[in-house]
């Protein structure tokens, strides 16, 4: 048997309460990437021995079973037959069972041990179990499996020594010899055997004491259901723009300080203006997101470690149901609010592949919070801050009409894109409704950890990069003394070009300008303009009368209207362009994605504009 | 007497004593066997989904509980068991 560091994979039903244990295994170091060629996580890290040996831990997606129908699952099949390129065959299967559904994990755990290959039993979240009147018997059922059953409660670290030693012994003595259970057996044999193995491995089962049916009375109730999940996701968008405020001015001043300190120290040149205008400020602008989407993200890791959030697909189901989705649909339009690279990542839950390319498709729509930047400088500089009923300012209200415009757009997109590219019978919506459960304060921090890290190291590459050509693109080739620097560059070059395109929605050449740098992220759009003004004015004096006052100078109110409704659809995000490619392996559907946003982005801001015209606000 | 599991009274315990796998698509019927919910499952209807439409409900199957459509819980006959423990 060969000595190098072996492969353990952890296979298991989705809420087998696998991710925990996972975690509570490998501790912090991880190292999270995708399986090459496919789009499914993979999530490994390193499990001591009580030896001390060091062991690969991998976890696998969720799976009911080896005959797959997800991509996720297909991979977990892969994985454990050793046919997943890139991915040494496992030495070990854990399985991983949720003590408190025998009769429905066995099923699964029958499949794994069939295979003949050395696998523990991991009898996970006893203490759930047994909190339901549970007493179980740990031996009888590894005497019926034929395979070391153990003990464990991820959250609370107990039977991992058990577990690694367990790991350590089946390793060392290979394949073991068949039990009976080894024969293969059809599907509603296995049921039932699973049914007859989890009684005989029950030693008492006392009245149940379901906390969770008495929560759900409440939180699946038919009207009080509904109505606590919207106060609820009330409460998190208050808290995604006011509780990431503080720590958002404080990055903001930050990279200001810096680059000013950069400026002060470094004598005028190229490379400063490219390190202080391209590098610092292009990074700073994305970076400063990450506050609001740690809190969005802190949410929506609460609400699926806690498991609400399958209730609030329940809830959302039958809405989405009218525009042909279903309720696994509304997970991923939820996280897009944040950002939609994420939200189109955890579209891979949902199975019906149509229903999934749909979601991605419809997911830019959804206003993420890079719009709020813009929409904030164009509605400070054009609306009025007054109150059209006591307590509701007309401000607010414009970015209230605009949120509301852009989820009309997304539901109205995909009740059209369901009746034509995406036809097909609609999707039905099945879903395990997991048990509540108190959510660890390490699993959590550990989730937020791992989301902002993947997109902090986003910002410090694709966005680094985009930020420095678009520089390069804006300072070559260098103008003749006295002639105006963006007008000789390629970008310059560019943006006369497209501003004739753009000026029968009401753009002028700075708005044209300005949307070629936001290709990468839409708030750069008001970093660019804010370039573009300062570029302009001839002086420090005209530089220092701010933004707002530049853009009321330069645009007319229907200017500005059509200027906000471009935004609510235009997809002017590389992320964004680039994930979907990922997600549907191939450039057809992003380019289409790009084709449609763009095409209504300019019918809408173009409607606007006219429309803003005729009621004489040109 | 044998009605469909839609029709099922909320709370009621019962037996799936058919299915029309035939009316479900075969990834939904494959992921309904999945999750138990087949021929000889004990369920009980434990919610209906939001009101008016009363669409998605909610079966508990064991130990587990499951939402799935009124549509997938129309292909399946169950008889309701009347004296259970």
């Amino acid at each position: 048997m060969s000595r190098h560091p072996g492969v353990v994979a952890l296979v298991g039903n989705p809420n087998a309460g696998k991710s925990a244990l996972f975690n509570a295994l490998t501790g912090a170091r991880q190292k999270i990437a995708n399986y090459p060629g496919v789009t499914v996580e993979r999530k490994a890290g390193r499990m001591l021995l009580p030896s001390g040996e060091p062991l690969e831990l991998v976890d696998l997606p969720g799976t009911y079973g080896l005959d797959t129908t997800s991509p996720d699952e297909e991979v977990t099949r892969r994985v454990i037959m050793g046919e997943q390129p890139g991915q040494a065959k496992p030495d070990v299967l854990v399985c991983v069972l949720d003590a408190s559904n025998l009769e429905q994990h066995l099923v699964l755990a029958q499949e794994v041990i069939e295979l003949g290959r050395p696998t523990v039993v991991a009898l996970n979240m006893v203490d759930l179990a047994e909190r339901d009147g549970l007493v179980l018997d740990p031996e009888a059922l590894a005497a019926e499996l034929g395979v070391p059953v153990v003990p464990t409660v991820a959250v609370r670290r107990r039977g991992l020594d058990d577990l690694a030693a367990a790991v350590a012994t089946v390793r060392d003595a290979g394949v073991t010899s068949p039990p009976r259970a080894r024969a293969h057996l059809t599907g509603p044999e296995r049921r039932m055997m699973a049914r007859t193995m989890a009684r005989g491995a029950t030693l008492s089962e006392t009245s149940v004491h379901r906390l969770h049916a008495r929560m759900d009375q409440v939180l699946l109730h038919p009207w009080l259901g509904p109505v606590i999940l919207f106060a609820l996701l009330f409460v998190v968008f208050q808290a995604v723009f006011s509780w990431a405020k503080p720590a958002q001015d404080g990055l903001d001043a930050l990279f200001s300080a810096g680059s000013a300190w950069l400026r002060a120290t470094m004598a005028p040149s190229l490379l400063r203006d490219l390190i202080t205008d391209g590098a610092i400020a292009g990074v700073g602008s994305v970076v400063v997101f990450l506050p609001q989407i740690l809190v969005l993200f802190f949410f929506i890791l609460m609400m699926e470690a806690t498991g609400y959030m399958a209730r609030a697909a329940f809830l959302m189901d039958r809405m989405m149901a009218g525009v042909g989705l279903s309720g696994r649909s509304f997970i991923p339009l939820l996280s897009s609010f944040a950002c939609a690279v994420p939200g189109i990542m955890a579209t891979r839950s949902i199975t019906d592949p149509r229903d999934r390319l749909t979601t991605i498709l419809i997911a830019p729509m959804t206003t993420c919070s890079a719009r709020l930047p813009v929409y904030a400088v164009i509605i400070a500089a054009f609306i009025p801050a007054r109150d059209v009923l006591p307590g509701v300012g007309l401000q607010g209200l414009v970015l209230f009409a605009l949120y509301g415009i852009g989820i009309v757009g997304a539901m109205a997109a995909a009740l059209v894109m369901r009746r034509t590219i995406t036809r097909g019978a609609a999707s039905g919506f099945i879903m395990e409704l997991p048990k509540y459960q108190l959510p660890t304060v390490k699993d959590l921090a550990l989730g937020l950890y791992q989301r902002g890290w993947i997109f902090l190291r986003r910002a410090g590459t694709m966005i680094f990069t985009v930020a420095i050509v678009l520089w390069l693109l804006l300072n070559f080739p260098r103008a003749e003394p006295g002639h105006d620097q963006v007008n000789a560059s390629i970008a310059g070059h560019i943006a006369n070009g497209l501003a004739v395109v753009v000026e029968p929605i009401g753009f002028n050449r700075d708005i044209a300008l300005s949307l070629i740098p936001t290709m990468a992220a839409r708030e750069v759009a008001v970093s660019s303009l804010a370039t573009t003004y300062a570029v302009g004015a001839t002086d420090e004096d005209a530089r220092a009368i701010g933004l707002s006052a530049q853009l009321k100078h330069h645009w007319s109110l229907a200017t500005a209207l059509a200027f906000l409704a471009w935004f609510v659809f235009a997809p002017q995000c590389m992320s964004t362009i680039a994930v979907t490619r990922r997600e549907t392996n191939g450039w057809k559907w992003p380019a289409f994605m790009l084709g449609y946003l763009f095409a209504l982005a300019y019918v809408f801001a173009g409607a606007v504009y006219w429309i803003a015209v005729a009621a004489g606000l040109g | 007497m044998n009605v469909t599991l839609d029709q099922l009274p909320l709370g009621t315990p019962a037996r799936i004593v058919a299915v029309d796998w035939a009316a479900l698509v075969p990834e939904e019927a494959h992921r309904l066997r999945a999750l138990g919910l087949e021929e000889g499952a004990e369920v009980r209807l434990a919610y209906r989904g939001v009101f008016m439409t009363r669409d998605p409900i909610a079966v508990e199957v064991g130990r587990m509980t499951v939402a799935l459509r009124r549509v997938h819980a129309r292909a399946m006959q169950v008889e309701a068991q009347e004296a259970m423990v």
